[in-house]
């Protein structure tokens, strides 16, 4: 396979996915960031957002339910402060980024880029409601040539060579193939699959589900990219919580796997299951000398 | 809790405790958790984070009521777990010898005066239980400590007897009347707020520090505000992590800038200056807001 992404490779396929480790330096108490395969930030927009009314996030018996609106300190607050502090303390950082325009995302991944330290740019295209936060609208069937295209080719355009860019789809297992044909051939360097699925809080609002009862569809997602695919490097995300989920997720193609709300119930997850993976390939190294299932997904 | 030295650890830690003992007084259960790490690094006005129960991905806050030393289990905390919904239920039901995560201790403790100041401590129901170790560490550095203590009925009345061996003075306010002051039905934040001028001025109050419902906390920061004292107010926002990663607790707060932020009552809070909460916009989003603290 002809690019490389960076967060895939050493130390390990297990990453904070986007809004689920706060800014880094909480979750710095229970693990050391550079022993985590990346930390996805929650997403950056052009201006500082303050979020939506309580309450934000609510358990349901399938999963977190939840409407935090977005809320972060805006492009400029993130590279001045947040970014620094990451890339100081080790961390392979994937800048979560989403835009009004796609004349935002140019600016968000051109300065995102020109910013030490960045292991890849993650586009959420991904939002369940992008319009109810004033998000580009990209629910529409994806083809290339659409919206979701266009800014992926954009962000490419504004960014390093060696800066990849990650575009993060919606589980949807009949049309994340043809969405992903056309994101790679727009620029996108991998894919991660997914988001939380659209929902609604228990007062009737606008939420996204996460947690278990995605896995299963996280995981067919990404065996649909990964068989029609096969050369584009699959993040999957969605309800991994233990180390037997990510090697499912992994067996199913993904090269790796982001851990959201299982953070919030523990967070010490992403650690543990990093400590685990490196373990069986640890073993299956000695057992083998090489070509273990783990290897191979990291190769 | 011990007195935190330079070289005190600080910062939570993510363990298996185990409950050592579980007993009902009066309305609340009061639990003591062998949990290593912890405890040493508690201060006053950090809280753990427990489980709820099988099934339930958030978690439930507790303040640390207390720190001990106990034989074969090192140091454990002490929680005030009011059940009365499914996650402190099932908490308040699990028998000594379970085995739990406890994450802790987490959030920003009450400041301690440098200098030996006046203070009124302010506690309702539950709430209060986060006061006792404030009020040994307070009396430590020779403060005046005064204690006003409210709750719904007896009860639900925290140690009123261990509130007088650390203050000069203790005053009772309960809904029903069954002890002190009585309320004839009136919310607890009236009774608080009626109650709270005279113990202010009597005490001549330079901080007022507070654990109670947010109606409460609102009206104990105005009080403070209107006889010149400052005022901590130790906030229950709740939310599913509490540890910082989800921004599911925020918080709006005024800065010095007069710029409103959206905080994390877990993790900037739970204890906030009272004159700082915009204590009307709890649960909205006022405008306009900056992101700064973020
Ligand atoms: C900093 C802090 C300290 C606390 N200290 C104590 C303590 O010492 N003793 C004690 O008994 N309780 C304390 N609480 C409250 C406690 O954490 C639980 O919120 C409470 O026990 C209710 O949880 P439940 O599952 O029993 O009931 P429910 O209220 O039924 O909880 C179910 C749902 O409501 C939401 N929720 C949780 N807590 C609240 C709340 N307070 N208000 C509104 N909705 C909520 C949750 O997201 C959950 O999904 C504290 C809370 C905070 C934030
Ligand atoms: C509280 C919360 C906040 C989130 N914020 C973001 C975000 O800012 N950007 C984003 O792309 N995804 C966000 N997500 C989605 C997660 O990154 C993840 O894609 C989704 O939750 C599915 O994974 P999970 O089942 O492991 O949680 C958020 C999820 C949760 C629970
Ligand atoms: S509860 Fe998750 S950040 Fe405070």
């Amino acid at each position: 396979m002809g690019r490389h992404v960076a967060t895939t490779t050493h130390p390990g396929p297990v990453l904070v996915a986007a809004g689920c480790g706060g800014t880094g330096r909480e979750l710095a108490s229970y693990g050391d960031l550079s022993a985590l395969g990346g930390f996805v930030t929650r997403t950056i927009t052009l201006r500082p957002r303050p979020g939506g009314p309580q309450p934000r996030v609510v358990e349901s018996p399938s999963g977190l339910l939840h409407a935090v609106g977005l809320q972060n300190p805006g492009l400029d607050r993130f590279l001045a402060t947040e970014l620094p502090w990451l890339v100081r303390a080790g961390a392979r950082v994937v800048v979560s980024i989403a835009g009004e325009t796609v004349a935002e995302h140019a600016e968000l991944a051109r300065r995102v880029g020109q910013s030490p330290g960045v292991a890849a740019l993650e586009v959420d295209l991904a939002e369940p409601d992008p319009t109810d936060w004033g998000l580009v609208e990209t629910r529409e069937p994806m083809a290339s040539g659409l919206v979701a295209t266009r800014i992926v080719a954009t962000c490419r355009r504004e960014l390093p060579r060696d800066v990849p860019v990650l575009a993060k789809v919606r589980l949807d297992p009949l049309r994340v193939l043809d969405q992903a044909l056309g994101l790679a051939e727009a620029g996108a360097d991998g894919l991660v699959v997914g988001h939380s699925l659209p929902a609604l809080m228990p007062d009737g609002r606008h939420a996204g589900l996460s947690g278990p009862s995605l896995f299963a569809v996280a995981r067919r997602c990404v065996a649909e990219v990964h068989a029609g695919l096969p050369t584009l490097p699959v993040i999957g995300c969605g309800g991994v919580a233990t180390a037997e989920d990510a090697r499912a997720m992994l067996a199913a193609g993904a090269v790796s796997v982001q851990v959201g709300s299982a953070m919030l119930t523990d967070p010490t997850t992403a650690h543990r299951i990093s400590a685990e993976l490196a373990a069986d390939a640890a073993a299956a190294a000695e057992s083998t000398g090489a070509g273990t299932r783990v290897g191979e997904a990291l190769a | 809790m011990t007195t935190p030295t330079a070289e005190a650890p600080t910062g939570p830690r993510h363990v298996t405790g185990e409950i050592l003992t579980t007993k009902k007084v009066g309305a609340y259960q009061h639990l003591t958790l062998a949990v290593p790490d912890v405890a040493e690094r508690a201060r006053p006005g950090t809280f753990v984070a427990l489980p709820a129960g099988e099934g339930r991905m958030g978690r439930r806050a507790f303040w640390i009521r207390g720190v001990r030393t106990v034989g074969g289990f090192g140091s454990a905390v002490e929680v005030v777990v009011d059940p009365t919904g499914p996650g402190s239920r099932w908490l308040a039901a699990q028998p000594a010898g379970t085995r739990l995560e406890v994450t802790g201790p987490l959030g920003r403790p009450f400041s301690l005066p440098r200098d030996p100041v006046s203070c009124v401590l302010v506690g309702e129901g539950y709430s209060a239980a986060c006061l006792f170790p404030l009020a040994s560490r307070l009396k430590e550095r020779g403060c005046t400590v005064v204690i006003l203590l409210a709750a719904a009925d007896e009860s639900r009345l925290l140690a009123a007897l261990e509130a007088r061996r650390t203050a000069r003075s203790v005053t009772v306010v309960t809904g029903d009347g069954s002890v002190g002051r009585s309320g004839a039905g009136a919310p607890l934040a009236d009774l608080v707020a009626a109650a709270l001028p005279e113990v202010l001025q009597r005490a001549a109050a330079d901080v007022v520090y507070a654990a109670a419902p947010a109606a409460t906390l609102a009206r104990v920061a105005r009080a403070a505000e209107d006889v010149g004292a400052w005022s901590q107010t130790a906030l229950e926002q709740p939310g599913p992590c509490l540890t910082g990663l989800c921004q599911g607790c925020a918080v709006p707060v005024v800065g010095e800038d007069r710029l409103v932020r959206m905080v994390r009552g877990c993790t900037e809070g739970p204890v906030l200056r009272g004159d700082r909460v915009r204590w009307d916009d709890l649960g909205g989003v006022p405008a306009p807001v900056d992101q700064g603290a973020l």
